[in-house]
């Protein structure tokens, strides 16, 4: 038995990238089977959603969006992290960030892996899924997040395979050597391909509440098609994926013990972070009052109406609408520490600019998704609530529990972070 | 949103000439009986739940709100208003309706001959993004499968399918009822008369609180209410119309009559009287 | 989505809009079947690859 084992772990080791450590076998399976439960647990629902329908959930006629569609606007907005490193990295240059682009990319890929899964079981007929293709209008929000969704998960996918590819085991094969590296000289086309479509759709996530003009809570501006929501949106997950790519690497760094990013490359991703979050909170404060003194009196409405009734959820406390502060307030405060050289070289401010700098793109599409639903319109209609059921709940975990799972596999198999040896001699 | 939609490009440049169809809804007749409602779940093959408490997620294409002017007696009034499908124009009404404008699988569509927005039960996919479009809330999910209680079932109409789980309906003004009616006017050759497409609803309200027609046609009812013309006068009574919310821009076909000032008022948000934020909701569920 | 589907119009926006989207997936497509046929080639050729010099281009790892 105990030989079997050792045999085993031998084997296994030979997986491993050269020249690291890797925890014990038996501590990384338990690890893997703390999370694979939570992962059936959330498959279970997802099957029972499948099989016998969104009657599994808590959604109704007043909240058709829910949960589930805050869930995928909030991993598409952190998991921004991915295109705008890879933009920075092969695009403009930023020489250093090739250190922290494998895992931006691999954040990037579960965040959207995750978030086509969800919308596959959020969708009432998922066998017509394909509709959205197929029937396509191209003057709907929704079809312009499907297609560009679609093909930027596919560059994801071409990003990712070279980082597989490039385990030790895999990279003997001659054919999967020339690729990985031949992938890698052409990256900076796919790169671009991923920054063009991921404006897009980034950009027409955030279209999707701003065109809704029966919906005053929603409606923004319009510029040609595109409403103000569409550029925030953008530009807040190109400010706060970053955030939450440095979040994620800070927390690989202290379950695994180990330093895996330099900091100057952590400060430099920071630093550009810092400058789009502050850039986007102007924009982000100057947008939010020109929709309450400008677009909602031309609707008969004030912006208090917003503010007021109902539930403590949305509304205010002590006179104060507290959630619109928070969502600014999480953009100014990191914003402030990360332009700043002391605060970004200061571990614990650091830490918490970027928990903060991504609970700001995820308390925003909290906002502009639930808060859009429960608003009533009409002036006799009444204000719903909402609580999602275990169904639901369960579901929403999964993508978690799946991108611990695979960040998990990753960093024991494959080369995720270049600098790892370097830091950590064995 | 830039161009007109689907259909709409053949048809588009004509639509003046179309018909336009929508209905005067008259509030200081309906008595909240809720027949309309009956009516209309019969015609059009609505599913029941075996246990209907819960309204939230039960499907009322047409549904009878109850508005009340919070005061306290003796001054307390109601008022009942039946909400269908809008059948919004949208901006300029141009057919652009809130929820045809973002429907991603083009599976609900404005008709420019006819101003009514229909549903593609088998295009849609459930997204439920025209549910979040919609203003009035006219727009209902199918949570369950559709059930009928075992008798009901030979009741059901054979010009309406019967909707499968997991896709949105909402009000059609009865289309099938439009298009039987068209087969035999282009059969015999001549117009379509007014009388000859009305919607269920009409039909079955014993108040007559309801009237529906072509706004786009002079000879009918609608037209002249809703255009102000000399024999709609003993229906307007010096009342103006109005629909609801209509700084939206959603240009919903539906109108309403009330003499009383309040109810007027709530049709839309700048002429409130109080912000629905300072009272207890009291819309409700008829 | 195709133009042969009853949808389609061209106009403007089916043009900016397909055109946008076609113009990605045939750059993705290009891409891959150029890595991969260059990889075929030179794995047909007999270079094991690991002799090359292939440092310093991004996350590539450190390991040769
Ligand atoms: S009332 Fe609602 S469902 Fe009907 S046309 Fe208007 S937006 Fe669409
Ligand atoms: S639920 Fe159906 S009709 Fe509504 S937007 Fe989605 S696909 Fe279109």
């Amino acid at each position: 038995m105990e030989a079997a084992y050792q045999k085993l772990v031998r084997l296994e080791s030979q997986l491993h990238p050269e020249g690291v450590q890797r925890a014990p076998l038996w501590q990384f399976v338990l690890w893997l089977g703390f999370f694979g439960t939570v992962l059936l647990w959330g498959v279970y629902a997802m099957f029972l959603c499948w099989f016998k329908g969104l009657n599994q959930t808590n959604m109704n006629d007043y909240y058709g969006f829910a949960l589930w569609i805050w869930a995928d606007l909030a991993v598409i907005a952190v998991g921004g992290g991915a295109f705008f490193t890879g933009l920075l990295r092969y695009v403009i240059g930023k020489d250093p960030l090739k250190y922290i682009i494998n895992y931006a990319v691999l954040i990037g890929f579960i965040c959207y892996s995750s978030a086509l899964l969800i919308l596959a079981i959020d969708i009432g007929q998922p066998l017509r899924g394909w509709f959205i293709f197929w029937h396509a209008n191209v003057h709907s929000m929704l079809t312009e997040v499907a297609f560009c969704l679609s093909c930027y998960f596919g560059v994801l996918c071409i990003e990712y395979i070279p980082l597989v590819l490039e385990n030790r085991k895999l990279d003997e094969i001659p054919f999967f050597h020339h690729t990985a590296h031949n992938f890698h000289e052409v990256m900076a086309i796919f790169a671009a391909t991923g920054a063009f479509l991921s404006f897009f759709h980034q950009g027409s996530l955030g279209g999707v509440a701003g065109v809704l003009f029966g919906r005053p809570f929603a409606y923004r501006p319009e510029f040609y098609i595109w409403p103000t929501t569409f550029f925030l949106f953008t530009w807040s997950a190109a400010a706060c994926g970053p955030c939450f790519t440095i979040l994620v690497t800070k927390i690989t760094e202290a379950i695994t013990r180990k330093k895996l990013v330099k900091d100057n490359v952590v400060e430099l991703l920071a630093k550009i972070a810092g400058w789009m979050l502050l850039t986007y909170s102007i924009a982000k404060i100057a947008d939010t009052l020109y929709w309450g003194f400008v677009m909602l009196p031309k609707h008969g409405l004030q912006i208090t109406d917003f503010y007021t009734n109902a539930s403590l959820i949305y509304t205010k406390l002590g006179g104060v609408p507290w959630i619109l502060l928070i969502e600014i307030l999480c953009s100014v405060i990191p914003a402030l520490i990360l332009v700043s050289k002391k605060g970004r070289q200061s571990k614990p401010a650091l830490v918490v600019a970027v928990l903060l700098g991504s609970m700001c793109a995820m308390i925003n599409r909290w906002v502009m998704v639930l808060q859009v639903m429960a608003a009533p319109i009409m002036t006799f209609d009444q204000f719903a609530l909402y609580f999602p059921s275990w169904q639901e709940l369960a579901t929403t975990v999964l993508p978690v529990a799946y991108g611990v799972i695979l960040i998990s596999l990753s960093h024991r198999y494959l080369p995720v972070f270049p600098q790892e040896r370097e830091l950590n001699p064995v | 949103m830039g161009e007109t939609q689907g259909h709409g490009h053949q048809e588009g440049n004509g639509h003046a000439q179309g018909s336009k169809y929508g209905m005067v809804i008259d509030l200081d007749k309906c008595t909240g009986c809720g027949a309309c409602m009956v009516a209309c779940m019969a015609e059009n093959n609505v599913p029941t739940k075996p246990d209907e408490t819960n309204k939230l997620d039960t499907i009322t294409w047409m549904r009878v709100f109850k508005l009340s002017n919070g005061k306290a007696f003796p001054e307390a009034e109601t008022c009942y208003l039946p909400r269908p499908c809008m059948h919004c124009g949208g901006k300029h009404d141009a057919g652009h309706s809130p929820c045809v404008s973002v429907c991603p699988a083009t599976a609900t569509d404005y008709s420019y001959k006819t101003g009514i927005v229909s549903q593609i039960y088998t295009r849609c996919f459930g997204c439920r993004y025209c549910m979040g479009a919609c203003p009035y809330k006219a727009r209902y999910f199918n949570w369950w499968d559709p059930k009928f209680p075992a008798d009901m079932k030979e009741y059901l109409s054979p010009d309406v399918s019967v909707r499968m789980r997991g896709i949105v309906e909402k009000c059609s003004f009865c289309f099938h009822r439009y298009q039987r009616a068209m087969d035999r006017a282009f059969y015999e050759g001549r117009e379509l008369e007014e009388h000859e497409y009305q919607t269920a609803c009409t039909q079955a309200c014993p108040a007559g609180a309801i009237t529906f027609g072509d706004l786009n046609n002079e000879r009918h009812m609608v037209h002249k209410v809703v255009n102000d013309k000399h024999e709609g006068h003993a229906v307007l009574q010096g009342r103006k119309p109005f629909r609801l919310l209509e700084e939206l821009d959603t240009n919903p076909k539906v109108y309403y009559l009330s003499a009383r000032d309040w109810v007027v008022k709530a049709g839309n948000a700048s002429l409130r009287e109080t912000s629905p934020a300072d009272k207890k909701p009291s819309g409700g569920h008829h | 989505m195709f133009p042969f589907s009853f949808e389609w119009h061209w106009d403007m926006s089916h043009i900016v809009f397909m055109g946008g989207l076609w113009y990605a997936i045939c750059i993705m497509a290009l891409g891959v079947n150029y890595v991969l046929g260059k990889s075929f080639m030179q794995t047909i050729k007999g270079d094991s690859g690991h002799g090359h010099d292939d440092h310093g281009h991004d996350g590539h790892g450190e390991h040769h």
